[in-house]
């Protein structure tokens, strides 16, 4: 057990933006290693769990959450300034998460459909992503992230090492857990070829196309899945609903949605 | 019972092959019906098998149908039996830290042997492909050998070839000549219902001594071959050989592996479904409570990561790893192991998603063979 005294355990950070929470409960999702967890770290902020907060600088901030107002704008130059490594989690984090559907239609029609008051609200016309504003230093993706791949990036970051996650697609978990492709077995609409690893192809298990949870891999050529799904019989908008989600604003995910509507 | 004879065993005498191997202690697998496909599977007696199955495949399309009362009238599905010689996960050796010190856990090789009833000829061949590569050399790997060494081998010949079949090109199928313990051709017709079975070792022959069977006619011998025959004449697809390597080795800057690019989602899939595609990863996972585990996990030439050396990946774009991939299985193979790299199953063509088909970029290249590189403008990204 890494085990040391509380002055020599690295201080750990959490952060929330413009996000759902679903990311960060990933930490305390974690049960079966919290403890472990909290005897090689030093929790000094996180206010999911705790209303104790001990002052900065921060070895590793985990930040969770998009940019979305004045305030976050500010406020994420102060979280980047107070932590040594800086990691951001989840689809908002990485990429503007499904807020920056806003990033795509006129500014403040969102926020005039959903709320009765927009006037009260000072955001900003976007949805941007924490690499647009600082200097990120690891990017975990997925909606929400995986909690087994949470863990590595910070055992990772205890032991010194790359974490161990990889940046490949989706079908390589589906084949290597030897599910059968429902994109060639029947035509689903899968967004498995263009999208990151990581869930472990849960959808795809259990008779679901991938919806693109993790955004996309290293690799991903949307216009040649775009062509297949077209010639199995969607139409261009409904490609571009299905790519129109947690990472509608991830450059390779984004090429064509500007046509998209509320 | 010599090793030449031919014996017919009817469908009961299979069941009775599957209960004999089983007492012998065997884990029985074979290919069933899951989720829509043939796949390797679990095999306690006749009624696992696909029995009144046909397949319908094309590039980038898989569906099964009804069939006739036959076992073995499709084409290899999806998964193929390298899982259970290379599995997709598999722990090297795990260790654990305490107080600064590091011990090591050995991660046995003993498993209980595994008796494959129902692989094609083109999966045997697959097999063997893979023995050069992980049985063989300075560094065979112990689990493999010692997985493939106690292997019990019942071949099925192929009556039925799928649209994306080609081993009759790659000298793989849909005849079985060796390397199985028993071999077995199903046969339909004015005779009945029956299997023509032959031995491949004496531990076969022993095998068949132990089921009900009886010596086979000039008839059902002919039957075999008209089978066999019309396999032949059947295959959906067919690659040139005379040649090819070569072909490839001076092709490297054609154009087509642009064109290919632009189609190819660097997925990975074709990789994942070849029966003789064997790169991994070696990870090392350290866990809070100072165990560490070293794990060989399925990789694929289509992975960014998978050429990343000091500073980068070597092949950035999709047109070098898809270059990577079938001048290796078609081409380089042949310097690195002394075969080809493909058995022509055709697993990768029905597979890929957006329909590429090996054949067919063989024969583009072959058509224009030495076409110059088209100049790519330099502000053009490599990915
Ligand atoms: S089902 Fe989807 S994720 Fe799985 S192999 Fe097919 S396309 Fe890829
Ligand atoms: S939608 Fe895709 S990325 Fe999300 S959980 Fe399902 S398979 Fe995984
Ligand atoms: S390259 Fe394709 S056809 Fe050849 S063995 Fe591999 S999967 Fe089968
Ligand atoms: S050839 Fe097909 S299956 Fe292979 S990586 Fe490219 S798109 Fe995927």
């Amino acid at each position: 057990m890494i085990a040391v005294s509380s002055a020599m355990r690295p201080s750990l950070a959490v952060w929330k933006f413009t996000s759902c929470d679903g990311c960060q409960l990933s930490l305390l999702d974690c049960e079966d290693e919290l403890l472990a967890l909290a005897g090689a770290v030093r929790i000094a902020h996180f206010t999911e769990m705790s209303k104790a907060i001990a002052p900065g600088p921060y070895d590793i901030s985990l930040v969770e959450g998009s940019i979305t107002t004045p305030d976050d704008e500010e406020r994420i130059k102060a979280v980047r300034a107070s932590s040594k490594y800086l990691v951001t989690i989840g689809a908002c984090a990485t990429s503007g998460g499904i807020q920056a559907l806003c990033n795509f239609t006129e500014p403040g029609s969102y926020a005039r459909t959903v709320y009765a008051h927009p006037e009260f609200l000072s955001s900003l016309d976007t949805s941007t992503p924490v690499s647009s504003h600082v200097s990120v230093d690891y990017e975990l993706h997925g909606c929400p992230i995986d909690r087994g791949q949470l863990l590595e990036v910070l055992l990772a970051f205890l032991a010194g090492r790359r974490p161990v996650i990889a940046g490949h697609s989706v079908c390589q978990e589906c084949k290597a857990r030897a599910t059968v492709c429902l994109l060639v077995e029947n035509a689903t609409a899968c967004l498995g070829p263009v999208t990151r690893a990581g869930c472990g192809a849960l959808c795809p298990s259990l008779g679901r196309g991938c919806f693109g949870c993790f955004g996309p891999s290293d690799t991903a050529n949307v216009p040649s899945l775009r062509a297949r799904l077209g010639a199995n019989g969607a139409t261009d908008g409904q490609v571009s609903r299905l790519l129109a989600t947690f990472n509608v604003a991830a450059p390779k995910f984004r090429a064509r949605e500007e046509g998209v509507t509320p | 019972m010599t090793f030449a004879e031919s014996f017919v065993v009817d469908v009961d005498g299979l069941d009775a092959l599957v209960q004999v191997l089983i007492q012998r202690g065997y884990e029985t697998k074979g290919p069933t019906v899951h989720d829509g496909a043939v796949v390797p599977g679990p095999i306690t007696g006749v009624r696992e098998f696909p029995r009144g199955v046909r397949d319908e495949q094309a590039p980038g399309r898989y569906r099964l149908g009804k069939g006739d009362e036959r076992l073995f009238a499709w084409a290899v599905g999806p998964g193929s039996w390298k899982a259970d010689f290379f599995p997709a996960n598999q722990v090297e050796w795990r260790a654990h830290t305490s107080e600064g010190a590091l011990s090591f856990a050995e991660v046995g090789t003993a498993s209980t042997p595994l008796a494959i009833i129902g692989a094609r000829p083109c999966e045997l061949a697959a097999i063997e492909v893979f023995d050069r590569v992980l049985g063989e050399g300075a560094h065979p790997d112990p689990r493999y050998v010692t997985r493939r060494d106690t292997c019990f081998m019942v071949v099925v010949e192929c009556a039925v070839p799928a649209g994306t079949c080609f081993c009759s090109s790659m000298g793989t199928g849909p005849d079985v000549k060796s390397g199985f313990d028993i071999a077995l051709s199903e046969l339909s017709d004015a005779d009945g219902h029956r299997f023509l079975a032959r031995a491949g070792s004496s531990h076969g022959a022993d095998v068949l001594a132990a089921i009900p069977h009886a010596l086979a006619s000039e008839l059902d011998l002919r039957a075999r071959l008209e089978s066999l025959e019309h396999a032949e004449a059947s295959m959906g697809r067919h690659l040139e050989t005379e040649g090819l390597a070569e072909l490839l080795a001076r092709n490297i800057e054609h154009p087509r592996w642009s064109d290919v690019a632009e189609r190819c989602l660097s997925c990975a899939n074709c990789t994942m479904v070849c029966p003789t595609c064997f790169c991994s990863d070696v990870l090392d996972i350290s866990e809070l409570s100072g165990a560490l585990e070293r794990r060989r996990v399925w990789s694929s030439c289509f992975d960014l990561d998978h050429s990343y050396l000091h500073g980068g990946a070597v092949r950035s774009s999709t047109s070098s790893r898809y270059r990577q991939w079938m001048t290796h299985k078609l081409s380089t193979w042949w310097d690195q192991f002394d075969t080809s790299g493909c058995v022509g199953c055709g697993r990768c063509v029905t597979w890929c998603p957006v329909s590429i088909d090996i054949t067919e970029e063989v024969e583009a290249i072959v058509r224009t063979d030495g076409a110059a590189r088209v100049t790519v403008p330099t502000s053009r990204s490599d990915s």
